[in-house]
């Protein structure tokens, strides 16, 4: 038995981590968060040339063939620099869903201009779209018109991937007449909200999975696991920052560091958050090594990070006074982020009733 | 991440569900905790050690099975017991922290005299380190000993000394070097709780029962020989014992358990005709809990990994004792919860039988073991500082080179 990480995974998280710090400086993420987008050119080709898109992509598509637990690895750090980047639908959902749910000759097409950074896939569920305005969408002669809002990741889609009741997948290119995006500004400005509106729109099904209820389950689960680790990531770094400003904030004449107040508000959040840590793993784990556990498993890690998350947000925010509140440190943008990461594919009460479906507990 | 036993270890987990099998109708009940141990549990006890699922790595010659240290072994074997809701053998003070701490610094002759008699459960050990004045701030006690002949003579008082009231032995930490820093000063002496001078009188807890005591020291005699470690040492060697208390305290499998034993509970209780578990708001307070007892059985194994690999875990580990407790008496405080008004019930007869009585100490005891072995605050102090690295609180008043020293 070994629980943790390999070597590999660790050089992964180092990678990215150091990248993003490099690449990402404060000012730089702030520009790009103002635009609301989720989308920055530069990042972007960054994020390709270090092969994120084709993380989960087997092999003989151009991709790297790894698992969700990497990809969890890789959530985590761009959570920790709140990297405004289409991943958790572009990179994991919409290549997973391609995967079990798109044919051959499908996956062929798609999985290597995904891989290639060529095509951005946003992802939306109807059951799921935030509950606010589900979308009313009718399919007539192969062609689908209506409103679809809650997509991930739709701020610079070239395609949005819907799934429609019953796990029916659909993908529908944007670039033309018959589909309109757009993309509400969130409280999260490193990840926006986007709807689509079609009007007759001509749409690729993706029909080849034996189980299509369950298919979609899988990549929703998976996606699920996404945004609890970028919450650990974000988490994370929000203490790492509570945690060097009270050292070198003085006040009463010593540094704030020193007052048990501002020690045990950092060691209940590292208490809190340290096991979090472990779930998260063992989520992402799960969804490739233990079926049986899977659905559980992300619901779990879905809903405990975004309860422990909003803690540590308000927590270590906390810590920094009123420099805590400005806009000036930029911390907001992580507070921000674990509540964005917190609503979207379903808010820990709905996540924790899922769970409580999936072991029988309770009736859908 | 490969979470599947190696063969050896798949091996072991079937013989001992096959033993567990086997021999389950001798087990004693689990409510038998905390009291002196009766035939049957002393029994359960030298089967257990016999087929190396008690004192497994503790050497032959000081009556352990001898198996080399494999963590993973020895967390194969207490998660089969805890998850077969199976007593694993005589958790007490002596056996979880006192043979550790001799098998670590003792002299080879206390390692021959004490740990296979204790082990066996024929000698109950308990720990006498709080004093009224020396809580949290244990290195102030002021319990002395000075030498007399081949005689250390003892004399001051304990407080909240779990099990002395029916304890063979203590293990006390006494001043013995009233000028030294007041860290220094101190040693660890083993005692029999049948000297004389020694007076032992019942503390009541708010369970009802009177499970700790103050202890009384007259003029109590032990031969010098029973230091472990040299004088002034003691803080040391307490520190040692200290470790596996923390280790004890907040075990993922005993929250695992508890989880598993509110779920049945919740899924066979109607109230006004109702299943519990169909209640939602019950529900929901269920599956949150459900999350962070996942959340503290995997960060248990990771702990283990590390373990297994001789890795440092640092604040990893510093956070188990704080969040393991609060999250135990969550587990009790919703169990108390979902039986409504029947779950007021509280009868000290009824401990082990009737799910209210039991949920009942628990819930209470449960606070116990957040204040013992250094409370949550402690805690804190110890994770912020030592796990994050974070400036110690100025002293009050300055004292000559001395640390903060805190359980
Ligand atoms: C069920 C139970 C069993 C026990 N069994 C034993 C035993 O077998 N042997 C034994 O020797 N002892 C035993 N103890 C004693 C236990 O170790 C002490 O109760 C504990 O160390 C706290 O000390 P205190 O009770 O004097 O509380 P105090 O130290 O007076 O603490 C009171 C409050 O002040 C807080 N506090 C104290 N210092 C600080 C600080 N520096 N920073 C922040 N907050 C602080 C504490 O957190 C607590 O909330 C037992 C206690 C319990 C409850």
């Amino acid at each position: 038995m070994d629980f943790g990480l390999s070597d590999e995974q660790r050089q992964l998280s180092d990678i990215l981590g150091n990248y993003l710090a490099d690449q990402l400086p404060i000012d730089e993420l702030r520009a790009v968060a103002d635009q609301g987008t989720g989308f920055s050119d530069d990042l972007w080709q960054g994020l390709v040339e270090l092969g994120l898109p084709g993380l989960l992509i087997p092999e003989e598509h151009g991709g790297s063939g790894l698992g969700i637990l990497d990809a969890a690895v890789v959530a985590e750090a761009l959570g920790y620099g709140a990297a405004p980047a289409p991943y958790v639908a572009s990179m994991v959902m919409a290549p997973l869903a391609l995967l079990r749910s798109g044919d051959d000759a499908q996956q062929a097409a798609w999985l290597p201009r995904i891989a290639a950074g060529e095509v951005r896939l946003g992802l939306g569920f109807e059951i799921l779209s935030g509950g606010t305005r589900a979308g009313d969408i009718a399919l007539k002669d192969g062609k689908l018109s209506g409103e679809f809002s809650g997509i991930l990741d739709g701020g610079a889609a070239t395609h949005v991937l819907l799934y429609l009741a019953d796990g029916w997948a659909v993908i529908v290119d944007t670039n033309t007449d018959t589909a309109e995006l757009h993309s509400a500004t969130t409280i999260d400005g490193t990840r926006p909200l986007t709807t689509v509106t079609l009007t007759d729109a001509n749409v690729e099904f993706l029909d080849a999975a034996n189980d299509p209820v369950a298919a979609a389950q899988s990549v929703l689960d998976a996606g699920r696991v996404m945004l609890a680790a970028d919450t650990l990531g974000a988490g994370q770094r929000m203490l790492d920052d509570a945690i060097t400003y009270a050292a070198d904030r003085v006040q009463f004449d010593r540094p704030i560091a020193s007052f048990q107040a501002v020690k045990h508000m950092c060691a209940d959040v590292v208490s809190a958050l340290e096991p979090c840590r472990a779930l998260v793993w063992y989520a992402a784990y799960a969804q490739d090594a233990v079926p049986d556990e899977a659905r559980v498993a992300a619901c779990h890690a879905k809903a405990h990070l975004a309860e422990v998350g909003r803690d540590v947000a308000r927590t270590t925010t906390e810590v920094h006074g009123g420099m805590g509140f400005t806009d000036l440190l930029g911390l907001h943008l992580w507070f921000k982020r674990i509540g964005f990461d917190r609503q979207v594919l379903g808010g820990p009460e709905h996540c924790r009733h899922e769970a409580a479906v999936a072991q029988g507990w309770a009736v859908e | 991440m490969d979470l599947n036993y190696s063969d050896r270890h798949k091996a072991l987990q079937d013989k001992v569900r096959a033993f567990i099998d086997a021999n389950k109708h001798e087990a004693p009940s689990l409510a038998n905790v905390r009291k002196k141990p009766d035939r049957a549990t002393l029994a359960w006890q030298h089967k257990l050690l016999r087929y190396g699922y008690v004192g497994r790595t503790v050497p032959r010659q000081y009556g352990g099975f001898g198996a080399e240290p494999d963590v993973l072994e020895s967390a194969i074997i207490s998660q089969e017991f805890t998850g077969a809701g199976i007593s694993g053998g005589i958790t007490n003070q002596g056996i979880s922290m006192l043979v550790p701490t001799l098998l670590e610094v003792g002299t080879e002759k206390q390692r021959v005299r004490w740990i296979a008699p204790t082990l066996q459960g024929e000698i109950i050990w308990c720990q006498g380190y709080s004093e009224p004045g020396a809580g949290s701030d244990l290195a102030s006690l002021k319990t002395h000993a000075h030498v007399d002949g081949d005689d250390f003579v003892i004399n001051g008082q304990k407080i909240w000394t779990s099990s002395a009231h029916f304890a063979d032995m203590i293990f006390i930490l006494v001043r013995t070097e009233p000028d030294a820093p007041k860290h220094r000063g101190i040693s660890y002496l083993l005692v029999p709780m049948d000297s004389e001078g020694i007076e032992v009188r019942p503390l009541k807890t708010m369970t009802g029962q009177s499970t700790f005591n103050e202890v009384f020291f007259t003029d109590v005699r032990v031969a010098t020989d029973q230091i472990v470690m040299d004088r002034g040492d003691g803080w040391k060697v307490a520190n040692t014992t200290l470790k596996y208390e923390r280790l004890l305290l907040g075990d993922p499998n005993k929250m695992l358990n508890r989880f598993h034993r509110i779920v049945k509970m919740m899924e066979d209780t109607r109230i006004g005709g109702r299943r519990l578990m169909d209640m939602p708001e019950y529900r929901d307070r269920l599956l949150r809990l459900q999350g962070e007892v996942m959340a503290s059985k995997y960060h248990g194994m990771r702990l283990l990994t590390e373990a297994d690999k001789g890795e440092e875990s640092g604040v990893k580990r510093l956070i188990v004792k704080y969040f393991g407790t609060v999250l135990a008496h969550k587990l009790s405080a919703l169990a108390v919860d979902v039986m409504g008004e029947a779950g007021l019930a509280y009868d000290l007869s009824g401990l082990g039988t009737e799910d209210a009585s039991l949920w009942n100490s628990d819930y209470m005891y449960d606070i116990g073991l957040i204040i013992g072995g250094g409370s949550s605050q402690i805690q804190k102090n110890i994770i912020s500082e030592r796990g994050l690295g974070m400036p110690r609180e100025p002293r009050a008043e300055p004292q000559k080179a001395q640390k903060t020293m805190e359980r």
